[in-house]
């Protein structure tokens, strides 16, 4: 029973993967950025539910009615202001001038917070638990976690396949000069898909900020956790971002059961494996471009 | 009264190689105006820098009277320029109908819509379903002509409709056109085959190493003398 008690508690992790990880497929889809600062944007927004909910006693949920949006809005400034014109600057410019933002921010955290450990404490609802069965039981923090996750890349996959503005994104990101040649302005939806981008990352930061302790410096093990959820699943693919997550959750779990020093690796070799037998992904491609 | 379309005088080039060289080009409101001249002659220059892909380094473009100096091209389709660019340049993930539905993206009204297009080419209507990646080049140049129309532009440019494809092909595609210009659509027609060209313009304009070497009714043009200009001998 320990075993697929590994595997269900694996999947719900990995929906919570795929909930930090949405934002970063996302991104990538439509302009072919890797915005390594993805990770410590989670962070902030943990840090963000933190303050308010030290100074005003607001629930990290509730907090999120006030997180998204700033953080949404942060994510429309940063591409407008910093992202977009480094994209002109070549393949590089974006992954340099994302790297190097992810290291002012971690440090401007550090600055302002410390190096020590926070919690943000969703009260009863981090302990209540569902028995299933002999021996499985699980979280409901965690299946909320999943299910968030689940529900956030069925949004994002709405919004691309049936909004007008999902429809020019998708143009965009086919061929962005023969998008502007139907009046679509490529800077502004940029600017809206990184908006989207750093709100969903925020429901992500408060979940992984509620779920263990987080620091300033938690941002590097959040992207790559994310990063190794998107390839796996395949680049661009927002469905095999949530099949990404998955198989790295499942193999973290297993390995975890097999000698708790483990879980980290085994989700590594599963990454590695990937990469070596199928480097385009589980799911290359399948709904975004 | 004010030309729909100024190219005044104007000079563009890729890095330091002229493209277009004191180019002036004028279309009156309703005409249709065809622009010839063998290849590197600056035929899809010209159409680039009327939809704002390029700048020119002098002279200005003027819809209606009103320059378009610094109006980026996504700015320009809703100020009613709207192009169908040289090897069509579909989005390949979207599908036929969602192609014309992004074309009608700045929203101006006017008398194209889905079914309008659907109307004029009912090939497209039997496809809308398809990825646009998976038409055969008539229909996808099809597609790409529908989706300038559902901007409703007043000025439909139309880069090298018949490139790559068969006569009877292209032939069909110009059939359209009258009931395009009947809406009193102006349409500025890049082309490399003259008489396709000859046949659907009321003003034919030759280009040659981005100047004018000929221009004139199409209906009355000296075949000899635009031969000539075409190949740039020089006619004594």
């Amino acid at each position: 029973m320990s075993w697929v008690n590994a595997v269900v508690q694996g999947i719900l992790l990995g929906g919570l993967y795929a909930l930090v990880a949405a934002g970063l497929s996302l991104v990538f889809g439509v302009m072919r950025i890797v915005n390594l600062a993805h990770g410590v944007l989670a962070v902030l927004a943990a840090f963000g539910a933190y303050v308010l909910g030290d100074a005003l006693g607001l629930h990290p949920f509730l907090a999120l009615l006030v997180v998204v949006p700033v953080m949404a809005a942060v994510g429309y400034g940063l591409q407008r202001g910093l992202l977009n014109r480094a994209l002109g600057g070549g393949e590089l410019a974006p992954l340099l001038v994302t790297f190097g933002l992810a290291i002012v921010l971690q440090n401007a955290l550090l600055e302002a917070f410390s190096a020590d450990s926070r919690r943000l404490d969703v009260g009863a609802l981090g302990t209540a638990s569902i028995r299933l069965g002999d021996g499985l039981t699980v979280g409901v923090f965690p299946l909320l976690a999943a299910v968030v996750g689940v529900l956030v890349i069925a949004a994002i996959g709405q919004f691309l396949a049936r909004t007008a503005t999902g429809r020019a994104m998708r143009a965009t990101s086919d061929d962005r000069d023969a998008a502007a040649l139907m009046g679509i302005d490529g800077r502004h939806l940029y600017g809206v898909a990184t908006a989207i981008a750093l709100g969903t990352v925020a429901i992500a930061g408060v979940f992984l900020g509620a779920r263990s302790t987080f620091d300033p410096a938690a941002g590097g093990v959040t992207l790559i956790f994310a990063f190794e959820a998107v390839v796996i699943g395949g680049l661009g693919s927002l469905w095999g971002t949530l099949l990404g997550g998955v198989v790295l959750g499942v193999a973290q779990a297993l390995g975890a059961a097999v000698d708790p020093a483990y879980g980290v690796l085994a989700g590594h070799l599963v990454f590695l494996v990937v990469l070596a037998t199928r480097p385009r992904g589980l799911l290359p491609s399948a709904v975004t471009a | 009264m004010t030309p729909l379309l100024e190219v005044d005088d104007v000079d563009v080039s890729y890095g330091d190689v002229p493209a277009l060289t004191g180019l002036t080009v004028t279309v009156a409101e309703g005409e249709t105006l065809a622009v010839i001249g063998a290849n590197g002659g600056g035929k899809s220059t010209l159409l680039k820098t009327v939809a704002g892909v390029l700048r020119p380094r002098r002279g200005d473009v003027r819809l209606d009277g009103e320059s378009l100096a610094g109006v980026p091209a996504h700015r320009r389709v809703g100020r009613g320029i709207a192009m169908s660019p040289e090897g069509r340049r579909l989005f390949p993930s979207l599908s036929v109908e969602e192609n014309l539905l992004v074309g009608a993206h700045s929203g101006r009204p006017g008398p194209w819509g889905l079914a309008a297009v659907y109307e004029l080419f009912p090939l497209v209507a039997e496809r809308r379903a398809r990825p646009a990646a998976n038409l055969s080049g008539g229909e996808q140049q099809a597609v790409a002509i529908g989706r300038a129309l559902m901007a409703n532009p007043r000025l439909l440019l139309l880069d090298e409709v018949s490139l790559g494809l068969a006569p009877v092909v292209v032939a069909q595609l110009y059939a359209a056109l009258p009931r395009i210009t009947a809406q009193g659509t102006t349409v500025l027609v890049v082309e490399q085959d003259v008489h396709q060209a000859l046949a659907v313009a009321d003003r034919v304009q030759c280009l040659l190493e981005g100047r004018t070497v000929l221009e004139g009714p199409a209906a009355s043009v000296d075949m000899a003398a635009l031969s000539a200009a075409y190949f740039g001998v020089t006619s004594t």
